[in-house]
């Protein structure tokens, strides 16, 4: 699926990435975590080619991703902050994207889940932000692909919409695809993942199943598990 | 890329701005007909407008479509999508969606008239064409400076500073070195200066074309030979295409490198 081999990025003098090796070759759940600033996002957008690497080689099913920029049809991607073109209409920007795609979708599927009709014809400036995420969780999960990233999926949801996103990550998990998500809330994380990989100060601290860091951790509850790491490490 | 291209026209077809723009010349060259009633005097008021304002709202809009749009350009990157296609389209986009409006602006105000009748068709169509080229100039100049500035408000600090100085600081130190070196033949060297600077090449076109190079004064002569033949004329439309061709290249390779 995914295979990355002495990944490095630096942001002019400041390093992010310092020798990343991750290999992902099964469908699951992945956590990518790691204290603020530790990498994760930039891995993430590694991987979609947005932030082109120092050194290092990534391939995508296969594919060395710098070859050319089809494999990201297989890639559902959901960024960070949900920003888009603000004079743009809901039902617009998922034509556009629908368009752009030239793949299959079930967007009507997903706008009922998640209550969207009524926010189809407005403009996505007027959206709030919980709205806004919602629509963004649209646009990812609409296509069918084997490999899905989530970069804070959880943020400014309500309830409602949060096991609405957990049913749809365990959904895509049964399917057999590929999830990587990113999150700062521990509960979740713990709740859905498969596996974590721990990032810090640009390097896999830890790469295993949540039993085995606890175990590592002499931890009996995740959340403290990880907390004990980050001050071992001072970070 | 059709389909960026698509998108980013449309999008500022729909704003405010493309209008405004487009009213500008509409009402421009009405007014200009009337006061001159007169087509070629007309035409020649209409290319001291344009010569400085078709490059001036070519890099403002140009800087601001590119800040404007990072939030689409962003969701673009995660598609499956060349680099080079999305800010190719992006470009595309607002430099036809400018021109368009220089176009139509001023073209339905001479045709209603009487421009197709009269013999001043001509001067007319190489006022569009300059006008046309220098918004695709500068439209890439600015996607350039954007580029390569993450920080909006010097982007657009550096995107004016590049306009004042190619529409007038270039033709002060040019006419500055005139003034110093004028005891040597300086023909060659203000034939070159004019060809490198897009602004000033277009008005010497123009000039030229309008058979009113008298106004050149002294280099007038050198002027004339020069571009008045085929062969000037065809240098003249390299060099602007040059011009166009090598920042929308830088376009391409900068933007390949540049991380999101």
């Amino acid at each position: 699926m995914i295979n990355i081999e002495n990944l490095h990025k630096r942001f002019n003098k400041n390093v992010v990435l310092s020798g990343i090796d991750l290999n992902i070759d099964q469908g699951g759940i992945f956590a990518i975590l790691g204290p603020n600033g530790s990498g994760k996002t930039t891995l993430i957008k590694s991987i979609l080619g947005m932030v082109i690497p120092n050194k290092g080689l990534i391939s995508v099913l296969g594919q060395n991703i710098k070859k050319d920029s089809t494999y990201r049809k297989e890639i559902d991607y959901l960024p960070q902050i949900a920003n888009f073109p603000n004079n743009l209409k809901v039902k617009e920007l998922l034509k556009m994207i629908k368009d752009l795609r030239e793949d299959e979708s079930e967007d009507e599927h997903l706008i009922e889940l998640f209550q969207l009709e009524p926010f189809l014809n407005k403009k996505l400036a007027t959206l709030s932000g919980g709205t806004k995420q919602k629509v963004n969780i649209v646009l990812t999960f609409m296509f069918d692909s084997p490999l899905i990233i989530l970069d804070e999926p959880t943020t400014g949801l309500d309830p409602n919409s949060l096991i609405q996103l957990k049913g749809l990550i365990n959904t895509a998990k049964a399917e057999g695809k590929t999830i990587l998500i990113t999150s700062h809330i521990m509960s979740f994380v713990e709740e859905v993942s498969d596996e974590i990989v721990f990032l810090l100060e640009g390097k896999i601290y830890f790469k295993g199943s949540i039993e085995e860091l606890k175990k590592r951790t002499e931890q009996s509850d995740f959340e403290h598990a990880i907390a004990s790491i980050l001050k071992r490490n001072n970070a | 890329m059709l389909k960026i291209l698509k998108y980013s026209f449309y999008d500022l077809m729909r704003s405010r701005w493309s209008y405004v723009y487009f009213a500008f010349y509409l009402v421009l060259g009405i007014v200009l007909l009337f006061l001159n009633s007169d087509l070629s005097k007309a035409v020649i008021s209409l290319m001291n407008v344009i010569i400085i304002l078709v490059p001036l709202i070519g890099t403002v809009f140009g800087v601001m479509y590119y800040y404007n749009s990072k939030e689409f350009t962003e969701l673009l990157l995660a598609q499956p999508l060349k680099r080079s296609t999305i800010f190719l389209g992006q470009y595309l986009g607002v430099a036809l969606s400018l021109s368009m409006s220089l176009i139509l602006g001023l073209g339905i105000p001479f045709i209603f008239y009487g421009l197709m009748k009269s013999n001043v068709i001509w001067d007319f169509s190489l006022l569009l064409i300059t006008g046309t080229f220098l918004t695709f100039i500068f439209t890439a100049l600015a996607f350039n400076i954007a580029l390569s500035n993450e920080n909006r408000i010097k982007g657009f600090g550096y995107a004016i500073l590049l306009w004042l100085f190619l529409a007038v600081i270039y033709d002060g130190l040019f006419l500055m070195s005139l003034i110093l070196f004028e005891d040597y033949p300086l023909d060659r060297l203000s034939l070159i200066g004019s060809m490198l600077n897009p602004i000033d090449l277009s008005r010497t076109l123009i000039l030229l074309k309008l058979d009113i190079s008298a106004l050149l004064g002294y280099t007038g002569a050198v002027f004339k030979r020069f571009f008045g033949t085929n062969f000037g004329l065809l240098i003249s439309f390299v060099i602007l295409l040059l011009w166009v061709v090598l920042p929308v290249l830088r376009i391409v390779f900068k933007a390949k490198r540049k991380d999101f």
